[in-house]
């Protein structure tokens, strides 16, 4: 900002004495980020696989749950926030419900894609080499519709990890917190190093979901 | 439910409709800020994302446009907008474009990708020439997927307005952060309603835009859309 003559003090965009005297407090706000962000994931796929191969089954359920995820996903994470205060107040549940119905948004989506992907012929011959329904989902359709599954995580991954820099605003810690601090505070080094951190955690966490799905299915290599 | 009547009630009271804290103010703020955004995101987009697409070049940078875009935080990308460029309209135009250019590049890369190589062989062949074949025949082949970039920018491009409040600009994010700042949760979440009304009033009416621009010959290859279209939420 405009500073006086007598104040000509140039902000650097990272002061590293800042950041030494600190860091305890930059790694703390990474861990809170990771927490937040492993709970919307892990919660998000809990939700999204059972409710992917219930309304890959109905069509009713399909049209209900792509229509209401659909709309939900629409809406900006910080109005959800605020909807939410009232009733589940300041902290970790307001925040999380949300970040947790937008990963269902992405993921049930992925799993419907999954699911319909599998060919005919292999059902037959699921079926044809005695299967029973519950194996053949478990043992054939799902390791099938791993690579759509696989893809939706990756998104859904990258983009929690980007909005929970927002749930500094309704007061939670994370990256967005420094963020926060650089804006009040006038003041570039906090709000650089959370950009770097949180790209930087984006990059390393979308390698880490590439990896898993290497192991998990060989034969399809993640573009 | 007190709640939800104070709520309403703060929403039709008539003081909270008049004055340059009015809805109706706000509203157009928010308007604004996000088309001036989506209109000039678009302008440097979509001919990239085209001529890209057209040609099959530099597919990677195309596709990964949209994932470095999710990666880097929407809120950060505001602050430092406002750290150098100071107080205005300018420094969110300018981070607001910057959010919006990812999805449009990627989708219309896509789009045009994805027309059949056999359409683009008998326009050669009736003797269209390049930019005849793009502009009547690649592109309305191409209309539903670049429409769905277009449309998850605006989404994006209105949900992330909300945050230039925080950065002392207008819109209807002003009710929400106000009302966060001084714990009056009534007008937060008032605020919140309005954001969440127009997020998915833009999501409806550029559906609808896309319904219209669509060549009636190719609706039904219209379902698929959402499937390929490429997800993005930044805000």
């Amino acid at each position: 900002m405009e500073q006086g003559p007598f104040l000509a003090y140039v902000d650097p965009w990272i002061n590293w004495d800042w950041l030494s005297t600190h860091i305890s407090l930059v790694l703390g706000a990474l861990g809170e980020h990771i927490e937040l962000t492993a709970i919307a994931l892990g919660a998000g796929l809990l939700i999204a696989v059972p409710l992917g191969v219930a309304a890959h089954r109905s069509a009713g359920l399909r049209l209900a749950a792509l229509g209401f995820f659909g709309a939900f996903y629409t809406i900006p994470s910080l109005a959800l926030f605020a909807l939410l205060i009232p009733f589940t107040h300041l902290g970790g549940t307001t925040a999380e419900i949300p970040l947790i119905g937008y990963n269902v948004s992405i993921l049930v989506r992925n799993v419907l894609v999954g699911l319909d992907a599998v060919p005919r012929d292999v059902l037959d011959a699921a079926d044809g080499m005695g299967y029973r329904p519950l194996p053949r989902l478990l043992r054939v359709e799902l390791p099938l519709a791993l690579p759509s599954i696989f893809a939706g995580l990756r998104v859904a991954t990258v983009s929690t990890i980007g909005i929970v820099t927002i749930t500094a605003l309704i007061g939670l810690g994370g990256l967005g917190s420094l963020i926060d601090k650089g804006l009040v505070e006038n003041f570039h080094t906090p709000l650089v190093v959370a950009m770097i951190l949180s790209v930087a955690l984006a990059l390393t966490a979308d390698l880490l979901v590439v990896m898993a799905q290497r192991v998990a299915v060989p034969w399809a290599r993640p573009v | 439910m007190d709640f939800l009547l104070l709520v309403g009630r703060w929403l039709v009271d008539p003081a909270h409709w008049q004055g340059s804290d009015g809805i109706p103010t706000r509203l157009v703020e928010h308007i604004h800020l996000s088309v001036e955004s989506v209109v000039i995101g678009a302008l440097i987009a979509l001919p990239v994302g085209v001529t890209l697409g057209h040609y099959g070049r530099f597919g990677a940078l195309a596709i990964n446009i949209s994932n470095a875009g999710r990666a880097i935080p929407s809120f950060g990308i505001l602050v430092i907008a406002f750290q150098v460029f100071g107080l205005g309209d300018l420094p969110i135009v300018l981070a607001l474009t910057a959010l919006a250019v990812p999805p449009m590049v990627t989708n219309s890369y896509v789009a045009l990708r994805e027309v059949d190589p056999d359409i683009r062989d008998a326009a050669r062949g009736m003797g269209y020439r390049e930019l005849a074949q793009v502009l009547r025949v690649e592109l309305p082949l191409a209309v539903p997927l670049i429409m769905a970039g277009i449309r998850t920018s605006a989404v994006q491009v209105v949900a992330t307005a909300t945050l230039a409040a925080l950065i002392a600009g207008g819109g209807l994010g002003r009710y929400i952060v106000d009302g966060l700042a001084t714990q009056d949760y009534v007008k937060t979440a008032a605020g919140a309603l309005l954001v969440a009304v127009l997020a998915l009033a833009t999501e409806l009416s550029l559906a609808w835009v896309q319904r219209l621009l669509v060549p009636r010959g190719i609706r039904l290859l219209n379902a698929p859309v959402a499937a390929r279209a490429t997800a993005f939420k930044v805000a």
